[in-house]
């Protein structure tokens, strides 16, 4: 889908999921189990293809393992697995997003990434109050696109595995 | 010259010229009083290291001056031009003393009364408005520095610049591959050489002063150190152009790139590896020589003498003499054992905290000593020495060595172990209790030590940089603690090891030896009970399966069997030696430690990951954290220790029980817990006191109760008796004999009819009567609980009682009261862990927890259930000793349900079981 709106108005981000209303914010999208999902452009670091990783004993199902970034190690994260879904099948390779927690480098495991959106804060809405638990934990809020709807992933609520543990 | 001195002078030079500079800026802002008391600590510093080398002059004008800059700091005096001129003439009179005590390493004869007693008056406020800038004693003004620092600093940039240009011309000539061809100039025409390496320098300005830096320290005085000397005016910073001080950040940034240039090299060598015949071959050899040259170089400049870390110890061993009336003599020995000074700044106060526990609890008191046969003088021993890749330093004593059974007692007291454990425990696993947090056998809290905060301190700090620590002891003779730390912390050897398809580096520094274990080869592996041991050379090694351990499984699905080649690591960790089971080991090699992501924290197993050779990402596995994890008492057992203090407690786990006969009829039992200790009573010391024998005990009367009513105490003979502890009364249960110490779990079968029993269980095979210890509490005292009456209850089947309280003695005596009138009881020691079971998801019908508390008190913990706690409609009971209505209307306030005095059994029974039948109805 292509968007029509340029970035005009919005020359200053605020950080994070504080949404203006009435300017403009850029995602970059991806798919997950056929769904959607965005998170702010600033936050991405980097966007990778298939990884060799190494498995990490005893650690959250969650966490994939580790992989090495040009000399820095990355925590990957199977957002499927997160997000409460099936595993990926096998002979689907997937990619993945690297964000950046606090100085720390976590790669998101996701199907495939898309392009990056300038999306309108009037086509945002918080989530819907009969969202799954689990994905509201992780979600600031639902864009609302031409022919589907997508979610705003929040990282570091992504990333925070101890609230999830006494669920 | 001497190192102290010369150390001195180079730190006051420095705190000097930061003096100057904030006295400035406090005439400008004289109401900073961070500024003011940063200016006061420095004047301290250099009053008191003056002291410390025993020069007066030097003391007394620092010491004038800090009296003014006090009374500005207790805002006795006002800040004035006038008075800050007269501490800065002061600092002028202290350089200048420094500068003729460099010179001839004495301070000059004379003194600076006129000085001094013009900062005393200032002192008192009566400052001689004229007199200040006129009269000014000191011989060197403020010029002179200046010059001579220019003059000292440039040479030492030259000679290490000349050393900077070789070394990179060294470096680049080595440099493999496409490099070399920037380098074709100076191949062809060697005889230009100074031109090009100068050269070579403009394009690179960063790595230039980086390495010119850095090697001025290591090379001591020799180029710099000359050049300055020989220039006349220069006598106050020779000594500091001997050394530079370079900031620790740079040398730890140039350690992590040395890290990553490691790193690369390996990566290299590795690609070299696979490919047989390569033109890289030679260049790449010649990168690996200087790389690890380059790494050696760099780890030097990090390299300090442990005695760096020792030079407080004699004053403060003086001190602590002096304090405690001891005669102590302190050896220092391999004071320049070198280690890394990351290192050696987290072992500074772990050290310096066990020599002094050495003094205070290790050495006995002059005349303790004399009456044990040992001279006068208690010693401690300090000694340093490199063995393999580990600095050891063992901290000696000859003094009485640890009391093992203070140990004890304070284990019991602290609620760490019960009494049948330590039973269990050798002497070596009791010494690790002093390790445990919260752990202090000094019997008063003096300032030197007691106060419980400490050894598990400095395990902690040890164990923090992978090293392990171990304490012998000899009752007697003294103990000795031996430390055993890494060389360095940044790059270690590890031994890559391959394990159901994944691979893991262990530290080479823990570990002993490798043996592989076949059907075909003299080791094989043998199982006690499903447990996997190895004999190795006439010892029986525990075993550890990495596979189980990780929880792998294995990718191909095949089942290993013992028969199966197997490697063992045989690893230690402390004392304790165990083998850890890989599938294949691979070869040795050199990694960069890097901390786990925060997510992966809490894995104890791994101390780190690492980016091998060939780029792929490796965990580093813990052997600190495998020990613990299989269960080895001696060492850190926190994750294990954790893991049952919020499970042991249930009581349908395993219980230690005492058995012993009493009057007629089967065995008896009670839980060992509730038995402070076991005494044999000499029958004729048995006194009579309010028609009740009592027998004097520990300086008290203890009533002696029998089992059996009609019991005739006989008169002579000994008569083994269970001592009843709590708080500061006891009471003695006198039986016929003890039998036996069993596990078992306590199930009680049948409830009893006749007062003093609990009812009838299986222990040991055999039908035995449990008994209810409370009964004979309050035939000792009647108001030890309070009335009693055996009452029928009305069984209430499997409801869940969660039990809060901090006395172990309560916490006993109540579960096996509770379970038999048919709850389900799980106790907890304080509220945290009953939080702590709330937020695991644990259910109960209802809590009763006790008031006092340390801690989180039952109030407070009332509210934290109330407020938003799952729990928050749960029954809550209060016991408390406390029971006036006031106490009554906070408690329900609190959240309490009902109220309970802590002594009334009965009524706590009754109304658990009001309290739960109402839930019902309103259910």
């Amino acid at each position: 889908m292509s968007n029509a709106k340029l970035p005009t108005t919005t020359t200053k981000k605020a950080k994070g999921d504080e949404i203006v209303s009435g300017g403009n914010q850029d995602y970059v999208t991806m798919t997950i189990a056929d769904q959607m999902f965005g998170i702010p452009v600033l936050q991405v670091q980097d966007v990778l293809g298939h990884q060799r990783i190494t498995r990490i004993p005893l650690a959250p199902p969650e966490v994939a393992g580790s992989l090495n970034l040009r000399g820095r190690i990355v925590t990957a994260i199977d957002v499927r697995l997160r997000l409460g879904l099936s595993a990926r099948p096998k002979d689907k390779p997937g990619m993945s997003i690297v964000v950046d927690l606090r100085g720390e480098l976590y790669s998101l495991m996701v199907d495939s990434v898309g392009e990056v959106l300038s999306l309108s804060n009037d086509d945002f809405e918080r989530n819907p109050a009969t969202l799954d638990p689990r994905w509201r934990e992780v979600s600031t809020g639902i864009y609302r696109l031409n022919g589907q709807l997508m979610v705003v992933l929040d990282v570091p609520r992504l990333l925070n595995f101890t609230n999830m543990e006494a669920a | 010259m001497d190192d102290l001195l010369s150390e001195f002078l180079t730190e006051t030079n420095e705190n000097l010229s930061v003096l100057d500079v904030e006295l400035v800026r406090l005439e400008q802002n004289p109401n900073n009083p961070e500024l003011l008391s940063n200016i006061f600590r420095l004047v301290h510093t250099i009053k008191g290291t003056c002291g410390f080398l025993g020069l007066p002059r030097l003391e007394k004008v620092a010491h004038a001056s800090e009296n003014v800059l006090g009374k500005f700091r207790d805002g006795e005096l006002t800040i004035t031009p006038e008075a800050v001129s007269l501490i800065l003439q002061a600092l002028d009179t202290i350089k200048s003393l420094l500068a003729v005590l460099e010179a001839t390493e004495a301070e000059p004869p004379g003194d600076d009364l006129p000085l001094i007693g013009r900062l005393n008056d200032c002192a008192e406020g009566k400052l001689g408005g004229g007199g200040a800038p006129a009269a000014k004693p000191a011989p060197a003004t403020e010029p002179p520095p200046a010059p001579a620092v220019a003059a000292a600093e440039e040479p030492v940039v030259a000679s290490s610049g000349n050393v900077t240009l070789d070394e990179l011309e060294a470096l680049w000539n080595a440099t493999p591959g496409p490099t070399s061809t920037a380098l074709a100039p100076v191949t062809p025409d060697p005889a230009e050489e100074p031109a090009p390496s100068q050269d070579l320098v403009v394009p690179e300005p960063e790595p230039a002063p980086a390495a010119a830096k850095v090697p001025a320290p290591v090379e001591g005085g020799s180029s710099g150190g000359g050049a300055g000397g020989g220039d006349g005016g220069a006598k106050e910073s020779a000594v500091a152009a001997q050394t530079i001080r370079v900031n620790v950040d740079l040398l730890e940034n140039l350690m992590t790139m040395v890290s990553e240039l490691v790193l690369t090299r390996n990566q290299l060598l590795q690609i070299l590896r696979s490919q047989k015949e390569s033109e890289f071959a030679a260049p790449l050899q010649r990168l690996n020589h200087v790389t690890s040259e380059l790494q050696e170089g760099v780890m030097k400049t990090r390299m300090q003498p442990i005695g760096n870390a020792w030079a407080k110890l004699p004053r403060l061993v003086r001190d602590l003499a002096h304090e405690l009336g001891k005669k102590i003599d302190l050896q220092m020995l391999g004071a320049d054992t070198e280690l890394d000074r990351q290192v050696l700044e987290l072992i500074k106060d772990p050290l310096t905290h066990m020599v002094r526990n050495s003094a205070d609890h290790g050495l006995e008191i002059p005349a303790d000593r004399l009456r044990t046969g040992k001279s006068e003088t208690g010693r401690i021993t300090l000694n340093a020495y490199h063995e393999g890749g580990h600095i050891i330093i063992e901290i000696q004593d000859d003094g009485k060595g640890l009391a093992i059974d203070k140990i004890k007692q304070k284990a019991i007291q602290n609620g760490m172990a019960t009494e049948s454990e330590l039973a269990a425990m050798s002497d070596q696993q009791i010494i690790q209790y002093i390790m445990k947090p919260g752990f202090s056998t000094a019997v008063k809290v003096t300032n030197v030590s007691g106060r419980g905060v400490g050894m598990d301190v400095v395990k902690t700090n040890i164990e923090k940089i992978g090293g392990t620590i171990e304490i012998k002891s000899t009752q007697g003779k003294g103990s000795t603690f031996v430390i055993k730390i890494p060389l360095t912390l940044a790059i270690v050897s590890a031994l890559i090891v391959e394990c159901a398809g994944e691979r893991f580096a262990i530290p080479q520094i823990s570990v002993v030896e490798l043996v592989r274990a076949a059907a075909d080869s003299e080791h094989t592996i043998e199982r006690l009970k499903g447990t996997p041991v190895l004999r190795l050379r006439n010892r029986l090694l525990p075993l550890v399966s990495l596979q189980e351990l990780l929880r792998l499984d294995d990718q191909e699905g095949k089942v290993k069997r013992d028969d199966d080649e197997t490697f063992i690591v045989v690893t230690q960790v402390g004392t304790y030696t165990f083998g850890i089971m890989v599938d294949r080991v691979f070869d040795t090699e050199e990694i960069v430690v890097k901390p786990v992501a925060p997510i992966l924290r809490h894995i104890e197993m791994f101390s780190g990951n690492t980016i091998l050779g060939d780029g792929s990402v490796i965990m580093i596995l813990d052997p600190n954290g495998i020990a613990s994890a299989t269960g080895e008492m001696t060492m850190g057992e926190n994750v294990t220790k954790e893991a049952t203090s919020v499970q042991a407690a249930r009581q349908e786990d395993k219980m230690a029980l005492l058995l012993f006969r009493a009057g007629e009829g089967a065995p008896k039992a009670v839980p060992l817990s509730l038995v402070a200790r076991l005494e044999d009573v000499d029958l004729s010391s048995v006194e009579a006191s309010n028609g009740m024998p009592v027998v004097q005990y520990r300086g008290k009367l203890m009533p002696l109760v029998p089992i059996d009513p009609g019991f005739m105490m006989g008169q002579e003979g000994r008569q083994p008796v269970l001592v009843f502890a709590d708080g500061d009364r006891s009471m003695g249960l006198i039986v016929d004999e003890i039998v036996d110490i069993v596990e078992e779990r306590l199930v009680v079968q049948l409830t009893a009819e006749r007062p003093g029993l609990m009812g009838s269980a299986i222990i040991a095979g055999k039908a035995t009567d449990v008994i209810d210890a409370g009964f004979f509490l309050t035939q000792a005292y009647k108001d030890w609980f309070g009335s009693s009456s055996s009452e029928a209850f009305e069984e209430e089947k499997s409801q869940r009682v969660l039990l809060v309280d901090d006395s172990p003695f309560f916490r006993n005596l109540l579960t096996p009261l509770l379970s038999v009138a048919g709850y389900d009881v799980t106790a907890v020691e304080n509220a945290n862990e009953a939080l702590a079971l709330c937020e695991a998801g644990e259910d109960f019908d209802v809590i009763v927890s006790d008031i006092e508390m340390p801690g989180m008190s039952g109030f407070d913990f009332a509210e934290a259930v109330r407020h938003g706690s799952r729990w928050s409609g749960i029954p809550m009971v209060a016991l408390s000793s406390h029971a006036s209505p006031r106490d009554l209307d906070r408690g329900r306030q609190a959240g309490f349900t009902d109220y309970v005095a802590k002594f009334d059994r009965d009524a706590l029974l009754y109304t658990l079981q009001q309290t739960l039948s109402e839930q019902k109805g309103a259910a």
